[in-house]
C-alpha cells in the first residue's frame, strides 16, 4: 500500500475513532434533559431606535464594551460610532476602501477595526489627540479577503479570511504573531471566548474549529451544517458554541463533550442564517436571516418564542449589548435598530 | 517529487485527528445540566428576557427629574 494510500485510511478510521467516542458520552441528549422545563414565553421586542446615516448596506456591527457606543461598517465607505442611547453619530470615519466587510470596536473603546474585500484589517485610533481619527496600522499578510475581526486588547487583533485562515496580529508593529491553518475552505466567522484563551471560527467547509490562541493549536472540529457557516458565537459561560449557516439552521456545539447538542431549525425558513448573537444568559439565541427577518429561538428548547421584523432588507449583523440591555441589528436597507 | 507535499499535508491532517481523538469529553448529561444551569442562574438579570420597565431603560426617552 502507497504512503498516500496508508495515510488516507488512517484519517478515516480516526474520524470513526472520534464519532464513537462523541456516541460513547451520549448518556442523554440536550432534548432529555430539558423535557421537564417549558418553553419561555412568547419574547416582544420593540424597536428604540433606529440609526440612520448610512447610505449603503450595512455589513457588520459591533457593540463597545460600554454597551452604549457601538460601531458599523457599510458599503457607502464609512465605519460609524453611534451612541445608541442618543443616536448621535460620534465619528464618521471615510475608508480607503468601501468594500468593507466586518468592524470591531477594541474593549478599551480606544480604537476601531474593519476590512474587506482589500485583504487587509485597518486600525483606527479613536483617542488621538489632535481629535482626528485617522489610520493607526495596516494589517496586510492575508491572501484573501477579511470576513471577521475581533481586537483582544490593544496590542492584539484576531481577523478570519477568504484565504482559509486565521491570524493573530501584533498591533503596534503591524506584523502576524500565529497562523491558524486547517479550514478548507474561506473563514467567514470568528467570536472569542469569554477568557480570551481560545476562539472559534466558522468557514465555508462547514466546519467550526476551535483554537488555543497561544499555541496555535486546533483543539475540536464541529462538522454537521449542509453548507457554509457565516455566523459564531460563544454560548455566555464558554462552554458552548453557537453556528448559523446558510443550510438554513443554527446549532449549539457542546465544547466539553465535544459534539452537537441541538439543532434551530423550522421547516418554514429556508434562507441562510447571517448573524447571531446570544442573550445575556444564554436562554434567546437571536438570529438574523436572508429573508429579512430576525428570529429569537429557546436556546434550551429549539423552539422559536419571537421575531424581530422592521427591516426592508437582509440582516446582515446582530449583536446584545454586554450588559444584555438590549440587541442591535444592522442590515441591507443601510438602518440600525435597537431592540428591546 | 510531485507527491511529496501532498504527503506533508496528509500527515498534518493525520496529526490534527489523532490530537482531536485524543481530548477527554464530558458527559453529555452533565454538560447539558451545566447549559440548563447557567440559564436559570442567570434569568433574573437577562434583561430581553424579563423585560425592561421604561424606568430603567436607557433607549427609552426620559423627561430628566431634577432635585433642585
Amino acid at each position: 500500500m502507497g504512503e498516500m494510500e496508508q495515510l488516507r485510511k488512517e484519517a478515516e478510521s480516526l474520524k470513526d475513532d472520534i464519532t464513537a467516542a462523541r456516541k460513547a458520552v451520549q448518556d442523554l441528549t440536550l432534548q432529555d434533559h430539558v423535557a421537564g422545563t417549558a418553553v419561555v414565553g412568547r419574547v416582544q421586542l420593540k424597536t428604540r431606535k433606529t440609526l440612520r446615516g448610512h447610505l449603503a448596506k450595512i455589513y457588520a456591527m459591533h457593540w463597545g464594551t460600554d454597551s452604549k457606543l457601538c460601531v458599523s461598517a457599510s458599503q457607502d465607505g464609512k465605519l460609524i460610532v453611534w451612541d445608541s442611547y442618543s443616536t448621535n453619530k460620534v465619528h464618521a470615519i471615510p475608508l480607503k476602501s468601501s468594500w468593507v466587510m466586518t468592524c470591531s470596536y477594541a474593549p478599551s473603546g480606544n480604537m476601531v477595526a474593519c476590512g474587506g474585500l482589500d485583504n487587509m484589517c485597518s486600525i483606527y485610533n479613536l483617542k488621538a489627540k489632535d481629535g482626528n481619527v485617522k489610520v493607526m496600522r495596516e494589517l496586510a499578510a492575508h491572501t484573501g479577503y477579511l470576513s471577521c475581526c475581533r481586537f483582544l486588547s490593544d496590542s492584539e487583533i484576531i481577523t478570519s479570511s477568504g484565504d482559509c485562515t486565521c491570524l493573530l496580529w501584533d498591533i503596534e508593529t503591524g506584523t502576524e504573531k500565529t497562523v491558524f491553518a486547517g479550514h478548507l475552505g474561506d473563514c467567514m466567522s470568528l467570536g472569542v471566548a469569554p477568557d480570551f484563551n481560545t476562539f472559534i471560527s466558522g468557514a465555508c467547509d462547514f466546519t467550526a474549529k476551535l483554537w488555543d490562541i497561544r499555541d496555535g493549536q486546533c483543539r475540536q472540529t464541529f462538522g454537521g451544517h449542509e453548507s457554509d457557516i457565516n455566523a459564531i458565537g460563544f454560548f455566555p459561560n464558554g462552554n458552548a458554541v453557537i453556528t448559523g449557516s446558510d443550510d438554513a439552521s443554527c446549532k449549539l456545539y457542546d465544547l466539553r463533550s465535544d459534539q452537537e447538542l441541538i439543532t434551530f431549525q423550522d421547516s418554514s425558513i429556508m434562507c441562510g442564517v447571517t448573524s447571531l448573537a446570544p442573550s445575556l444568559s444564554g436562554r434567546l439565541l437571536l438570529a438574523g436571516y436572508d429573508d429579512f427577518n430576525c428570529n429569537i429561538w429557546d436556546t434550551l428548547k429549539a423552539e422559536r418564542v419571537g421575531v424581530l421584523s422592521g427591516h426592508d432588507n437582509r440582516v446582515s449583523c446582530i449583536g446584545v449589548t454586554p450588559d444584555g440591555m438590549a440587541c442591535c441589528t444592522g442590515s441591507w436597507d443601510s438602518f440600525l435598530k435597537i431592540w428591546n | 517529487m510531485s507527491g511529496s507535499s501532498s504527503i506533508v499535508t496528509m500527515k498534518k491532517v493525520v496529526q490534527q485527528l489523532r490530537f482531536e481523538a485524543n481530548i477527554n469529553r464530558v458527559k453529555v448529561s452533565q454538560a447539558a445540566a451545566e447549559l440548563q444551569q447557567f440559564c436559570i442562574q442567570n434569568a433574573v438579570q437577562d434583561p430581553l428576557l424579563t423585560g425592561v420597565s421604561s424606568s430603567t431603560n436607557p433607549f427609552r426617552t426620559q423627561k430628566v427629574c431634577s432635585f433642585l
